[in-house]
C-alpha cells in the first residue's frame, strides 16, 4: 500500500483511470509539462502521450471541449486551476454540462470529470480564495465533491471518473502537501457517494466538508479534553449528500446540528443541510453554522484570518452551543 | 449546376421552409408555445453544407438550428413532435424548439446561448482524434455569436491542436435584434478567423451549390490534418428574431429586398428557365410537411410522471 500525500493521491488516481479507462483525457492549463500549477498532475503527461495535455488560458474551451468531448464518447478529466477560474466559465457548467442529459431525455451525456482547487491560504488574493461549492450543489445535474484527506482524495477521483455524470471535485491547495498515508489504490471503485465519521459522541452532530473538516477535528478533539464528546460527519460527497447518514447520527446526538464549512455563511451549502435535517423532522433545538463571514477576502493573512473560521473560533462556538 | 442537382435543393430547401412556416400557424393557433426561433430565408446554408458530413461527423447547432436538424436527415414528425410537446419528439417534449437533438443523425444539438455550443464542436473533433474515426465536426453559429469570447476561445483551442473542424457563420446581418455593422469596428468576420491562423471565406450563402463545394474542400482540407476553417455565409432572415418580432429596427424596403435574393426565390426563378414545374415541388413537400405535423398532433403527450428522470445517470 503505497504512502501519498495528498496531492500524490490525486496524481495517482489520476494515473489509475488513465490506465483503466481508455477513454480519458487529461487537460487544462499548465496540467502537461509543468506538472500542474501546484504540481498534482506531474509525469502523466510522459506516460499517457497526447491524453494529456497543456491548454490555452481558455476556461470556456476546456469546459466546453470536455462537454463535446465526452457527448461523443470520451472521458475528459478537465482542470480549472483556481475554482474562482471557473465563473468566466460558467456557461458551460450550469447551461450547458448540467443540461446535456436531461434536455436530451438521456440520449446524450456529459461524463467529464472537472478538477479544481478552491479556498484560502495564507496571502492569497480575493480572486485566489472563494469556496464556491453552493454555485454547484445550486445546480441539478452537477455532482460535486471536496474531499479532505489522501484516501478521499484517491476514492473521489476514481468515483467520478467511472460515473455517468458530470462531477465537479474541488481540492484545498492547502492539503496538498499534507502528510502522506498509506493508500489503498487498488479497490474496485465505489459509486459516487457517502460520508465518513470521524469522531463519535453524544453532545451533538458536526458536520463538515473540505480541508476545514481538519480545524473541526482539532477543535473537537479539544472539547473532548474538556468532557464534551460530539460526532463529526465529514461528508466529501456535497451531491449526492449522505442525508441517511445525518439522519442516523442525529438520532444518536439528541437531534443536535452543527455544520462547518470554509465557504461564506449565506447561501452556503450548510444552510441547505441543516434545512432538510428540519423538514425532515430530526432536528431538536438551534442548530449551529459556521462560516466565513460574508465578506471579501482580503490578501493579508492577519486580516483573513478574522473572517475565516480556525479551530479556534470552532472550538468557542461549539462550546458555547454544547453549553447553552 | 444541373437542374437534376437544384431541382433536389429546392426540394430540400422548400422541406425546411414549410416546416418553419408549418410551425408558424401552429404558434398562433396555440399548438407551440413558448419561443421560436425560425430560419425562413436561411435554408442555402443546411442544403449545401450537411454534404459534406458523413456518418462519424458530428453538427452543433444554434437556436435558429431547425433547418440543420432537417439538414442531417432528422425526420420531420419527431421534430413537429418536439416542438409540440409530445413523447415522441426528438427529446419528448423537454428540449423544445431551441435545443433540438438527434445524435442517431450526427445532430449533436441546437443551444439557446449565443456561442455557448461552438466549443461542444471542439470536443467532438477531440474526441474523434482519439477513438479512430477522425470525425469532422461543424459549428454553426450567427454573426451575433462573432462578438461572443467563447466562440473565440473555440476557434483557438481548435487551431492550436488543429482539429478538424469547421465554423460556419451564418451572416443574417442581425445580432437578434441589432445590426452586426453597428457592433463591429471591422465588418470582415473572416479576419478574426485569418488572426487565429485558420483559412477564412466569405461566400454566397444564398446559393446552396457554392456552400456545398466550399465546405466540401474545406472539409477535405480539414480532415487531411489541415485543421479548422472558417466560412461566412452571407444570408438574410425573413423574418423576425423571434416569432412575435415586429422588427421595428428594419424597413419594408430592406425587407422586399431580401425577398428577392432569398434562395428559394433564385432557385425558383432559375429552374422556370429550365421548365421545372418548381409548385409541384412546393406542393408536394407542403403535402408531407403537413402529414408529419398531423401525425405529430396525434402522438402522445408527453409524460408528466416521467418528468424527474434522466437528471442523473
Amino acid at each position: 500500500m503505497p504512502e501519498l500525500n495528498y496531492s500524490g493521491a490525486v496524481n495517482a488516481a489520476l494515473r489509475r483511470c488513465l490506465e483503466e479507462i481508455p477513454e480519458t483525457l487529461l487537460y487544462g492549463e499548465d496540467v502537461a509539462k509543468p506538472g500542474g500549477v501546484h504540481g498534482v498532475t506531474r509525469r502523466l503527461w510522459k506516460d499517457f502521450g497526447d491524453r494529456v495535455f497543456d491548454t490555452p488560458i481558455s476556461e470556456s474551451a476546456i469546459l466546453g471541449s470536455a462537454i463535446g468531448a465526452a457527448m461523443l464518447g470520451r472521458r475528459p478529466i478537465v482542470e480549472i486551476m483556481w475554482a474562482d477560474f471557473f465563473l468566466v466559465a460558467l456557461d458551460q457548467m450550469v447551461n450547458q454540462a448540467a443540461n446535456v442529459r436531461y434536455i436530451s431525455e438521456g440520449r446524450l451525456t456529459a461524463p467529464l470529470v472537472v478538477r479544481t482547487q478552491q479556498g484560502n491560504s495564507p496571502g492569497a488574493c480575493a480572486q485566489h480564495s472563494q469556496n464556491l461549492e453552493a454555485l454547484f450543489t445550486h445546480t441539478p445535474g452537477l455532482r460535486v465533491a471536496m474531499p479532505s484527506t489522501p484516501q478521499d482524495a484517491f476514492d473521489v477521483m476514481v468515483s467520478a471518473v467511472y460515473s455517468d455524470d458530470p462531477v465537479v471535485v474541488i481540492d484545498n491547495r492547502t492539503l496538498y502537501f499534507g502528510d502522506k498515508q498509506e493508500v489503498v489504490t487498488d479497490a474496485a471503485p465505489a459509486p459516487i457517494g457517502g460520508s465518513h465519521l470521524r469522531r463519535t459522541g453524544a453532545a451533538a452532530t458536526v458536520v463538515t466538508w473540505g480541508a476545514i473538516t481538519h480545524q473541526v477535528l482539532a477543535a473537537v478533539d479539544r472539547l473532548a479534553g474538556e468532557g464534551m464528546r460530539v460526532t463529526v460527519l465529514e461528508t466529501p460527497w456535497l451531491n449526492p449528500f449522505d442525508h441517511d447518514a445525518l439522519h442516523k447520527s442525529l438520532a444518536g446526538t439528541g437531534g443536535r446540528l452543527a455544520v462547518v464549512h470554509e465557504a461564506n455563511t449565506t447561501g452556503g451549502f450548510g444552510g441547505e443541510v441543516i434545512v432538510r435535517a428540519l423538514e425532515a423532522g430530526v432536528l431538536s433545538g438551534r442548530p449551529l453554522r459556521i462560516g466565513t463571514e460574508d465578506s471579501r477576502i482580503p490578501a493579508t493573512p492577519e486580516l483573513a484570518a478574522a473572517l475565516i473560521p480556525g479551530a479556534d473560533r470552532i472550538f468557542t462556538e461549539l462550546k458555547q452551543f454544547l453549553t447553552r | 449546376m444541373t437542374t437534376d442537382r437544384l431541382t433536389a435543393d429546392l426540394r430540400a430547401m422548400w422541406r425546411i421552409r414549410a416546416f418553419e412556416e408549418k410551425i408558424q400557424a401552429l404558434h398562433k393557433n396555440g399548438d407551440v408555445r413558448g419561443s421560436v426561433h425560425l430560419c425562413i430565408g436561411q435554408e442555402a446554408g443546411p442544403v449545401g453544407a450537411c454534404d459534406a458530413l458523413g456518418e462519424p461527423d458530428a453538427l452543433f447547432a444554434t437556436y435558429r438550428g431547425h433547418g440543420w436538424a432537417i439538414g442531417r436527415g432528422t425526420p420531420l414528425r419527431p421534430l413537429f413532435a418536439e416542438l409540440l410537446g409530445r413523447a415522441t419528439g426528438v427529446n419528448g417534449g423537454r428540449g423544445g424548439s431551441a435545443h433540438f437533438s438527434a445524435p442517431e443523425y450526427g445532430f449533436y444539438g441546437e443551444d439557446s446561448i449565443v456561442g455557448g455550443g461552438v466549443s461542444h464542436a471542439v470536443g467532438a473533433a477531440l474526441a474523434g482524434k482519439h477513438d479512430g474515426t477522425g470525425r469532422l465536426a461543424m459549428a454553426v453559429f450567427g454573426d451575433g455569436a462573432m462578438n461572443q469570447g467563447a466562440v473565440h476561445e473555440a476557434m483557438n483551442f481548435a487551431a492550436v491542436f488543429g482539429l478538424p473542424v469547421l465554423f460556419l457563420c451564418e451572416n443574417n446581418r442581425y445580432s437578434e435584434l441589432t445590426p452586426i455593422r453597428d457592433m463591429v469596428r471591422n465588418e470582415q468576420l473572416t479576419d478574426r478567423a485569418t488572426a487565429l491562423g485558420m483559412p477564412a471565406t466569405r461566400i454566397d450563402g444564398n446559393d446552396p451549390a457554392v456552400v456545398r463545394e466550399t465546405v466540401a474542400d474545406l472539409a477535405d482540407a480539414a480532415r487531411e490534418g489541415g485543421g479548422p476553417a472558417f466560412v461566412e455565409l452571407t444570408t438574410q432572415r425573413l423574418v423576425g428574431h423571434y416569432i412575435g418580432d415586429v422588427q421595428q429596427y428594419r424597413t419594408k424596403e430592406e425587407l422586399a429586398a431580401d425577398g428577392l435574393v432569398e434562395p428559394i426565390a433564385i432557385a425558383t426563378a432559375k429552374l422556370a428557365e429550365s421548365g421545372v414545374d418548381t409548385g409541384a415541388i412546393e406542393r408536394e413537400v407542403r403535402d408531407e410537411v403537413e402529414t408529419a405535423a398531423r401525425q405529430a398532433l396525434a402522438d402522445p403527450a408527453a409524460d408528466v410522471s416521467k418528468v424527474k428522470e434522466h437528471l442523473y445517470a
